[in-house]
């Protein structure tokens, strides 16, 4: 949550309800919508580290509002981080765990394991693809983040084939 | 509730029937499903139905059996999709359950009527009047118009011209390709020709689509769109089984049968998770 904050806040400084609403469109309906009070912890910490500072501006019909402005330090933390390599996804290993472990306790038939994963994930491929024909094709990174998704289970499946092939 | 088909029905008016209750037991029934058999009730007559399927094959006196007893039911209006890894015998089950290749031991049903028996011609006027097929190079005639592809079902089916005309405007209209009826098929861009190709399959009204890879060969774009298209004619209550190793595309089926050394490993219905669930968060979640 910090980084997308300070790289919205590079652009132009913003309340916290703004952020959120700018997280919410730029991803689309496939991102999970932040919780507005993560991102008013989230802007108190940055503020707190020195990278964010903020005012509260007056307003003649609403409470004032804290607007939030990216110090030099923070432009500089944003840098480090647009500029270094970001790690790939990390495979969450939960069912290769279970798979390898839970045969040998007796726990569990590998087919069987294999075939509830493949059933949940064709479940997930379906609603993706749900999601994917509900996406506006204009909207680019809504579309691509489902893409993302898709690609990646994708490969858990193949991943899921390989495992039958070798352990099965 | 179907009841049992006279042998003498032709057409499809039993296949359009039965259809509501699939469609109704998809997804309303939550992730409870799993691990239960697919509900199969005996009492009527499946549209097809395979038992003890068996294919071999002999190559330089080595026996290779890409089949190995296979039992699948299929109901009229369902959504079939056969999953695999390469070898699982997918391939070999579609081409012997169209006909394309003899079975060597066991029964195909279709309709009631038991068909593995059949002769080559047999199966040529089945797969005329009741199976359509769509393969993954598309097989049109290179020599013939698009509208030429898709009439020719019909007049050998024995429709008048004017029928088959009918049919084939209707059939075009519908999949996008109406300005393209003059066209050569080496013209076309490879989607197009496949949907050529689906509407060729679709020109007699078959009560059962074999289809081979059809996205196999495509882009994803042209893929989304055949599959728009086979899931349209799905909800217009078309029977359909489909070969594919692509998940996605497998995933819009009703059903998704998975074979392993040319057997069946798993047979379930495809039950999609909930609308509330963040589908792209459970597989990918984004940090920073």
């Amino acid at each position: 949550m910090r980084q997308p904050l300070l790289a919205l806040l590079a652009k132009e400084p913003a309340h916290g309800y703004e952020l959120k609403l700018a997280l919410e469109q730029t991803f689309g309906q496939a991102y999970p919508s932040p919780n507005i009070g993560q991102v008013y912890v989230t802007l108190k910490r940055l503020e707190q580290d020195g990278l964010v500072c903020s005012q509260d501006v007056e307003q003649t019909t609403r409470p004032n509002k804290r607007v939030y402005e990216l110090t030099p330090a923070g432009r500089k933390a944003l840098s480090a981080w647009v500029d270094e390599p970001s790690d790939g996804p990390r495979i969450r290993d939960d069912f290769f765990i279970k798979l390898i472990l839970a045969p040998q306790a007796g726990l569990a038939d590998q087919m069987a394991l294999i075939n509830k994963q493949r059933r949940h994930y064709l479940g997930l491929m379906r609603r993706l693809s749900e999601l994917q024909a509900d996406t506006d094709p204009a909207d680019t990174p809504a579309r691509l983040l489902i893409e993302g998704a898709i690609l990646h289970l994708q490969a858990d499946l193949d991943w899921l084939e390989r495992c039958q092939e070798e352990l099965v | 509730m179907s009841g049992h088909w006279p042998r003498a029905v032709r057409g499809d008016a039993q296949g359009r029937s039965g259809r509501s209750s699939v469609v109704g037991s998809l997804g309303g029934d939550g992730v409870g499903s799993l691990g239960r058999e697919p509900s199969k009730p005996r009492e009527h007559t499946p549209l097809l139905r395979t038992s003890g399927l068996v294919k071999t094959y002999r190559t330089d006196g080595v026996t290779v059996e890409a089949v190995r007893g296979i039992d699948i039911d299929l109901d009229a209006g369902e959504f079939v999709a056969i999953m695999g890894p390469s070898g699982s015998g997918k391939s070999t089950l579609l081409h012997v359950l169209g006909g394309l290749e003899p079975a060597t031991r066991g029964e195909i049903w279709l309709r009631g009527q038991r068909v593995d028996g059949l002769s080559t011609a047999g199966w040529a006027v089945l797969r005329r009047r009741q199976i359509g097929f769509v393969f993954q190079f598309f097989n049109l005639l290179s020599n013939m118009t698009v509208a030429d592809n898709v009439e020719l079902p019909a007049l050998l089916a024995g429709a008048s011209a004017r029928q088959a005309r009918k049919r084939r405007e209707e059939l075009l209209g519908e999949l996008g390709l109406a300005d393209k009826a003059n066209a050569a098929p080496a013209r076309l861009s490879g989607g197009e020709q496949q949907r050529v190709a689906l509407a060729r399959a679709l020109a007699n009204e078959p009560s059962l689509l074999l289809a081979d890879e059809p996205t196999g060969n495509l882009d994803s774009s042209n893929t989304r769109d055949v599959l728009r298209l086979l899931r349209r004619t799905h909800d217009a209550g078309q029977a359909i089984l489909m070969v594919t190793h692509d998940a996605r595309v497998a995933s819009l089926a009703d059903r998704v049968i998975n074979l392993f050394d040319g057997m069946v490993a798993d047979d379930a219905k495809v039950v999609p998770i909930p609308r509330g669930v963040n589908a792209v968060r459970d597989v990918l979640e984004l940090r920073g």
